[in-house]
């Protein structure tokens, strides 16, 4: 038989599984099972657009050193799904192992000689112990879970507590939980080796740290920033963010003495009347958003240009997929960066938000709402669903009891009435925000007509050029005042002078980190600039000045983020070497460090006899992959 | 339309409403539009209606998409917020100022362009989820801010300026407007103020979705022989069921009718809406007689007007939603953030 790959604490588990078995809340199971054990673990739903019947994957990373980002490659395969069975067994890596219910015989050519197989009868198992078809499947899956769990010596009991937690006040369904767990463990300890070459030991890896999806972190951070008005329009990989956003109202948004909601919430018969609920809302003085993915970012253009034009606040939180047109809905990108900076026709030019995480789309999504106000325009919060849908190990939710949200410039009656000016397109201040007045305010002052069509700084209709060029260089000052109010970039510095820079954003950020450490450790420094908000700033700039060359990581195939550096920041397009990971899976550190090792190696120059210095720039005609 | 700007200064003795203001307190802009527009008649009539409910103007919020009839919330209520959104979107941004502020009276402008073609989504949907507003539909069968391509709603067989008859079936925005729970449905013409204003009052008095459509025709593009919207086709072809007398305080209500010839209608806030009966039989309070009486005489060839329906138990979106009385906008932190100790619990739950 072949080597077995020993690891403890740092493994690869993927489950194959066909959805609406059932299986996700086992696998999730599994996940939270290791993390209450101290290790972190990244788990990742890769599924169909489809209800039931077709293949979905649930694949975790178990990694005490605490890398998030998905690894690639596969240690333990849980092969619970024939259909799927010779492209799940060629993804494990030399040495690995794959569980799979032997009930069923299968041929010796079915296997790879250098995979170890671990075959349990899990159907003949549960159709022994339990005759209800639907309990032989869900059992089905608790008991492969207690088998993995004796293989890889994970704690019962912490499985079992969280049996507890989850069956609170449901006697019989915790004790027919536990028992198939004790099941599977049984008959693991009996009949196979344990444990395998991958085991869990207890860590202290996890510490304070919360385990959440993308989704319910932006909904959330949406009820702490505010937001009373909400209209979506169901569409994956956004729709659990509008769900999540409904739960948490009813729980922490309703008049504790009338019971009544302190919030509206609509589903939208399309993209195009939820933005545009958001959008009435925000001009009446409710903190809105709407909440959709590329596809509804495309319908919803003509409704952003007039939020934009006529200023109005509104937050579009958009969880991106892979495009372009319908795509791919399951599946992760970062496409939609372009179509967000510019949405619209006309000149338009957004203020864009670039989470990390879940603990981000909290804080981000939360923060959105005070821009929104503050710059009177739409403010969108990019996540995508590699970070939405999945749920992922990230600092606690954090928010300062002092903090009072920035309604931005509003005239109220007592403005109004002291005879202060009121011009709607008025730039007071200089910094490009005009002042706002809610409808209904004062009887006879502060009113004024909204609209799509140009109009002076009173907000009269007006086609004269000066007064659109007027009100279009306000815009764009109003927009150069965004630069210093959205999140400025992080600087990740190498611990050795560094040649090379890396730009990156969003989700890509876990395996950036990993790639960052293990290029290092090659001898290859970077330093590596996340950038968290546009319009950039300035530091964007003076990094890639700062730096020969520069790679820009993103997951689209056309270097959207690069495009919009150019644009935008004005750097110097030699300069940046992109690295484009668009298959509509997370981008892996494995593929960063392959991509930016080969960029350096061809960028590398041996000294010359004597010590003469590096020529940087020597080999820019041989830079053939910039995109 | 005028390029003589109005007067600033009022008449000392112009009559003030209850309210404390002049007719001309609810008046606009001068309107851009033709001459003899019938939108132009709507406008008034808004305003003649505003002012004798005593309406404050600037608590009411008036929304209007793209066109003609869009134009026109300029026209009415200078003081009140307006907003001219995108076409066909009135009802959605409409919709959305709704929920963040209960407490104002919303006023939808629209057209037959708007809201019957490009808009007819978002009219059905803001129907159907009975959005407290005023929905009017300024219906003149033709396209006029783009020179007088046919609309949704014109008539099979009417003819265009040019002579060229419509081949495609008409959308009916009363009979869709009563399908999809309307709670309020009317049409008049906007040549008959004395029919078109105490519908406006009507609507305005009535909680839920009140759709009111108005025959509104386009003395520049629409308005020849052969129209089925023109002046003289609708005055021809027009049978009103009813008569709106008046809406008083239901205590108030005195007059003497003779018995069959009225039906009151209470509202939810105390008025009454008595209707004067036309048409023998006509019962405006079941629906499904009046969506069989309306194809009916269209089938006639009537142009049927007056209060078509009306349901006294109405109710609107936000009872639907069950929120608060105050309005959202005017919830603070504390109303709306549950805090540190509360994300306290939330992060300990998540681990």
């Amino acid at each position: 038989m072949s080597n077995k790959i020993e690891a403890v604490n740092d493994f690869v588990v993927k489950f194959a599984n066909v959805n609406g078995s059932g299986s996700a809340s086992a696998n999730e199971l599994f996940a939270r099972a290791i993390l209450r054990m101290g290790v972190p673990v990244s788990p990742r739903n890769i599924f169909p657009s489809n209800i039931q019947g077709l293949p979905t994957w649930y694949e975790v990373r178990v990694n005490e050193a605490g890398y998030r980002g998905r690894r690639g490659g596969v240690d333990l395969m849980v092969a619970m799904n024939p259909q799927t069975w010779d492209n799940d067994l060629k993804e494990i890596e030399a040495g690995g192992y794959v569980f799979y219910d032997s009930s069923k015989p299968m041929p010796r050519s079915k296997f790879r000689e250098d995979v170890n197989v671990i075959g349990m009868p899990l159907t003949e198992v549960c159709n022994a112990t339990y005759s209800d078809p639907r309990q032989r499947q869900l059992f089905k899956n608790i008991i492969y879970v207690g088998a993995l769990s004796a293989l890889l010596e994970m704690d019962p009991a912490e499985i079992e507590k969280l049996f507890a937690e989850q069956y609170r006040g449901k006697e019989a369904l915790l004790q027919s939980n536990v028992k198939a767990l004790k099941l599977g463990r049984d008959y693991a300890y009996e009949h196979l080796s344990c444990p395998l070459g991958l085991r869990v030991k207890r860590a202290n890896g996890v510490g304070n740290q919360i385990f959440v999806d993308g989704n319910s972190a932006a909904a959330l951070g949406a009820v702490y920033g505010g937001a009373t008005v909400c209209a979506w329009y169901p569409i994956t990989p956004s729709s659990s963010l509008a769900e999540a956003f409904i739960g948490y109202c009813r729980k922490y948004r309703m008049d504790p003495e009338t019971k009544q909601a302190r919030h509206a919430i609509i589903q939208g018969e399309d993209e195009l009347a939820s933005v545009g609920i958001a959008i009435g809302a925000g001009w009446n003085g409710a903190r809105s958003f709407t909440t959709t993915s590329g596809p509804g970012i495309s319908l919803m253009g003509e409704f952003i240009g007039l939020a934009y034009f006529a200023e109005i606040p509104v937050v579009l939180i958009d969880v991106q997929r892979g495009g372009p047109s319908t795509g791919m809905p399951t599946r992760t990108q970062q496409s939609d960066l372009l179509s967000c900076a510019y949405a619209s026709h006309g000149d338009t030019k957004h203020v864009l938000l670039f989470p990390e995480d879940p603990a981000e789309c909290f804080s981000l999504t939360a923060q959105a709402f005070d821009l929104a106000e503050r710059l009177q325009t739409p403010v969108f919060v990019l996540t995508d669903l590699d970070i939405g849908m999945n749920q992922r190990l990230c600092e606690p939710f954090q928010w300062d009891d002092k903090k009072l949200y920035d309604r931005g410039k509003v005239m109220d009656y007592d403005d109004l009435e002291s005879g202060r000016d009121f011009g709607r397109y008025l730039d007071v201040d200089g910094d490009g925000v005009p002042y706002r007045t809610y409808p209904g305010t004062h009887p006879t002052r502060g009113g004024y007509f909204t609209r799509g069509t140009t109009k002076d700084r009173y907000a009269r209709y007006s086609e004269a050029g000066p007064d659109y060029m007027d009100n279009m260089q306000r815009l764009q000052r109003k927009f150069d005042t965004a630069k210093s109010l959205v999140p400025r970039p992080l600087l990740y510095p190498a611990e050795k002078p560094a040649r090379f820079g890396a730009i990156f954003y969003g989700s890509t950020s876990p395996s950036m980190q990993e790639a960052l450490d293990v290029l290092a450790g090659r001898g290859i420094h970077v330093n590596a600039l996340r950038v968290r908000g546009f319009p950039f700033q300035e530091e964007i700039a003076d990094f890639v000045a700062s730096h020969p060359w520069v790679f820009v990581v993103e997951q689209n195939r056309d270097a959207q983020l690069k495009t919009l550096l150019v644009n935008e920041a004005k750097v110097n397009p030699t300069r940046l070497i992109s690295v484009l990971h668009y298959d509509g899976t997370p981008v892996t550190a494995r593929f960063i460090v392959d991509q930016i090792s080969q960029h350096a190696a061809a960028r590398t120059v041996v000294p010359l006899k004597g010590g003469a210095r590096a020529a940087v720039g020597a080999q820019d005609s041989g830079i053939s992959n910039l995109a | 339309m005028t390029y003589l700007a109005k007067p600033r200064l009022h008449h000392p003795t112009l009559a003030k409403n209850q309210a404390g203001y002049t007719r001309r307190d609810y008046e606009g802009k001068i309107s851009t539009l033709c001459a003899g527009c019938g939108h132009d008649s709507i406008s008034a009539a808004i305003i003649q209606a505003c002012w004798e409910l005593d309406i404050e103007p600037h608590r009411v919020a008036k929304l209007s998409g793209i066109g003609c009839s869009s134009k026109t919330p300029d026209y009415f209520l200078g003081n009140s917020h307006g907003f001219n959104s995108v076409h066909g979107r009135m009802p959605s941004v409409l919709t959305g100022a709704n929920l963040a502020n209960r407490s104002l009276l919303y006023m939808g402008v629209s057209g037959d362009g708007d809201s019957a073609s490009i808009g007819l989504g978002q009219f059905a949907h803001s129907i159907r989820r009975g959005v407290n507003m005023v929905y009017i539909v300024e219906n003149n069968g033709v396209y006029g801010l783009t020179k007088g391509q046919f609309s949704a709603t014109a008539d099979k067989g009417s003819k265009s300026k040019r002579g060229i008859a419509n081949s495609d079936e008409p959308l009916d925005m009363i009979g869709l407007a009563l399908l999809l729970g309307a709670t309020l449905v009317a049409r008049s013409f906007s040549g008959d103020k004395k029919q078109l204003v105490p519908l406006i009052k009507a609507a305005i008095q009535h909680r839920g979705a009140a759709f009111i459509d108005v025959i509104s025709p386009c003395v520049a593009f629409n308005n020849h022989a052969g129209s089925t919207k023109s002046y003289e086709y609708v005055r021809e072809h027009n049978e009103a069921v009813n008569r709106l007398d008046f809406i008083e305080r239901r205590a108030e209500i005195t007059a003497d009718y003779a018995a069959g010839t009225v039906i009151d209608v209470p509202q939810h806030d105390g008025t009454v809406v008595r209707l004067r009966k036309l048409a023998e039989d006509y019962d405006p309070t079941n629906r499904i007689r009046v969506m069989n009486y309306l194809q009916e005489r269209a089938a006639a060839g009537e142009v049927v007007t007056g209060l078509l329906y009306v349901d006294p138990d109405s109710v609107d979106l936000h009872e639907h939603l069950n929120t608060v009385e105050t309005p959202l906008n005017q919830l603070s932190e504390r109303e709306l953030c549950p805090g540190p100790a509360a994300l306290e619990k939330i992060n300990a739950s998540l681990r």
